[in-house]
């Protein structure tokens, strides 16, 4: 397993358990992710690879029959022990969902929430509006009708709204999950070029289903199987030549 | 044409039947009650009706003035509305958002039965429980007050409004709760910076039926508000005896000659109360109607 990275560990997972109720979610993972680059999750429906991206910013614990054992630190401090502010965390670590979620306001507004919420001084904030809204590929389309309210906007555009909307609290991590699994292939290759620019100044990590996208876009790919992390490395020898029998099978499309 | 056919176009008329017979018992009913309205205004003036400050139904020659009955309708129902639209918006973000799930599924059928509860018996509660306390506490002359209506009347109210908002809020979508979560924010923060203002319009639609319920009803104010046919000040009102629209149809009904001026002017009461309410739910239904979700 890779722990050397060119830019350093942003990321450090050991013995990671995870249950839904009874259910044994994730066993044992243990994984370094490296800083400012793209590690992707991939494996088939139900393997575990969400529910372990929502570990790293405690979005699990919004389920009150999770339950989780073992090690996560971010920059080397650990997130899963009594004293952390989960609030503090999810500043640090943002997250870009499946589905484009902006809050039903205006698109100023939506950037701006974060902003806000952690008191940012009130004449800051159009800056701050305006160069996340840069930095999400998005103030060209939308820079003459911030005022106009944020579902007018197309699906890809939301969804740019929403990575302009976590860029805005300045976070050190974004946790992506499929986030262009409801998008069509142009606003697709649009987020994957945002992605690209993005990860000179953030470590990002990426769950898809869509395995050309990980070879596209990661420089570092772990494969889940049942809740289990099969194998981790640089994407092109998890896509070249895969250690496991298991990747190799879904990679060259024998299940998934 | 085959006998399926026949039957198809039997139930077919059956059931359009069964669906228009509110419409046209709606229809039928207000033109009964628009007619005898306005029956009054052929022995006395509308600008009258409307503007004379005293209600003297018995008088030779009779008063019939809207504004007392009006307006004590108008400051018990807006006596109601101040305490029972925050209560009800608080215990329903309490409901949907707060509580844990167990405790959310004894609390949202139980407030439903609350609405369940006959207004006599509220209004009995208010005439013996509750209006000694209000002419102890406020050392005033009677217990039976508007006060004492407002405070009936938001209890009899908030089941709606808890209802209905509780709706409004837990349909915002999971996701929109979880995209303001994951930006740091606090619970609280993304109740009332997101959740709420996204359920505002179903909020909204739950206290306009809150009010359409609190002006309408009848037996509990009629029990408890003391029934004094006055212009009430504001808010000094709030601590004396009061009519409203619907107390004094009710109580003077029973007593008036059919086709009198009386009975009429009871009528043309009875139209400006439809109207109102009408008003009221159509507000309702359009504020409603502009919150669904399309996410």
């Amino acid at each position: 397993m890779p722990d050397n990275f060119a830019n350093g560990t942003e990321i450090e997972v050991t013995n990671l358990n995870l249950w839904y109720g009874e259910n044994h979610a994730l066993h044992d993972i243990s994984i370094n992710i490296p800083k400012n680059s793209v590690t992707a999750f991939i494996g088939p429906s139900g393997c575990g690879k969400s529910t372990f991206l929502r570990c790293l910013n405690r979005m699990n614990d919004l389920i009150t029959s999770c339950r989780t054992e073992g090690n996560v630190g971010i920059n080397g401090q650990a997130i899963y022990t009594k004293d952390v502010d989960v609030v503090d965390l999810r500043k640090r670590v943002g997250m870009v969902f499946q589905k484009p979620n902006p809050f039903p306001m205006s698109i100023y507004d939506n950037v701006a929430y974060g902003p806000r919420i952690h008191g940012a001084k009130k004449n800051a904030i159009d800056g701050i509006v305006e160069d996340a809204l840069k930095a999400g590929a998005l103030w060209g389309e939308v820079s003459d009708r911030l005022n106009s309210p944020a579902l007018d906007l197309s699906g890809g555009q939301q969804q740019r709204l929403c990575i302009a909307r976590t860029l805005a609290v300045k976070p050190e991590v974004i946790l992506f999950d499929e986030p262009c699994s409801a998008l069509d292939p142009i606003s697709t290759s649009k987020i994957e070029d945002l992605i690209l620019e993005l990860k000179k100044n953030y470590t990002i990590v990426i769950v898809t289903h869509n395995m050309q996208q990980a070879a596209r876009i990661s420089d570092y790919t772990a494969f889940f199987l049942l809740g289990d992390l099969i194998e981790f490395g640089k994407t092109e020898q998890i896509f070249e030549s895969p250690k496991e029998k298991a990747t190799e099978d879904y990679i060259t499309g024998r299940f998934g | 044409m085959s006998g399926k056919n026949i039957r198809e176009k039997g139930i077919q008329s059956l059931l359009f039947l069964s669906g228009t017979v509110a419409v046209v018992a709606l229809f039928l009913l207000c033109i009964f009650l628009f007619r005898e309205g306005i029956l009054l205004f052929e022995d006395y003036p509308v600008s009258s009706f409307l503007t004379n400050t005293k209600w003297f139904p018995t008088a030779s020659p009779p008063i019939f003035g809207l504004l007392p009955l009006l307006l004590g309708s108008l400051i018990v129902t807006a006596g109601a509305i101040m305490f029972s639209v925050p209560l009800g918006i608080a215990a329903a973000i309490y409901i949907s958002e707060l509580a844990n799930p167990r405790i959310s599924s004894i609390l949202k059928p139980v407030t439903e039965i609350l609405a369940g509860i006959p207004s006599v018996v509220f209004g009995f509660f208010g005439l013996v429980i509750l209006a000694p306390v209000v002419q102890r506490t406020l050392e005033i002359p009677t217990g039976q007050t508007a006060l004492t209506g407002s405070i009936m009347l938001g209890i009899m109210a908030l089941p709606t409004i808890i209802s209905i908002s509780e709706d409004a809020i837990s349909s915002v979508p999971r996701s929109i709760k979880e995209g303001s979560l994951a930006l740091g924010s606090t619970k609280w923060q993304t109740i009332y910076r997101v959740t709420v203002p996204a359920a505002l319009s179903g909020i909204s639609a739950a206290v306009m039926l809150g009010i359409g319920r609190a002006i309408g009803e009848t037996m509990t104010v009629m029990m408890v508000t003391g029934n004094s046919a006055v212009i009430p000040g504001f808010p000094s009102g709030l601590f004396a005896p009061v009519r409203t629209m619907t107390a004094t149809i009710a109580l003077e009904m029973g007593e008036v000659p059919q086709g009198s001026d009386h009975f009429h002017a009871l009528f043309a009461v009875g139209s400006v109360l439809f109207i109102t309410t009408f008003i009221i739910n159509i507000l309702a239904n359009y504020v409603k109607r502009r919150y669904r979700f399309n996410l």
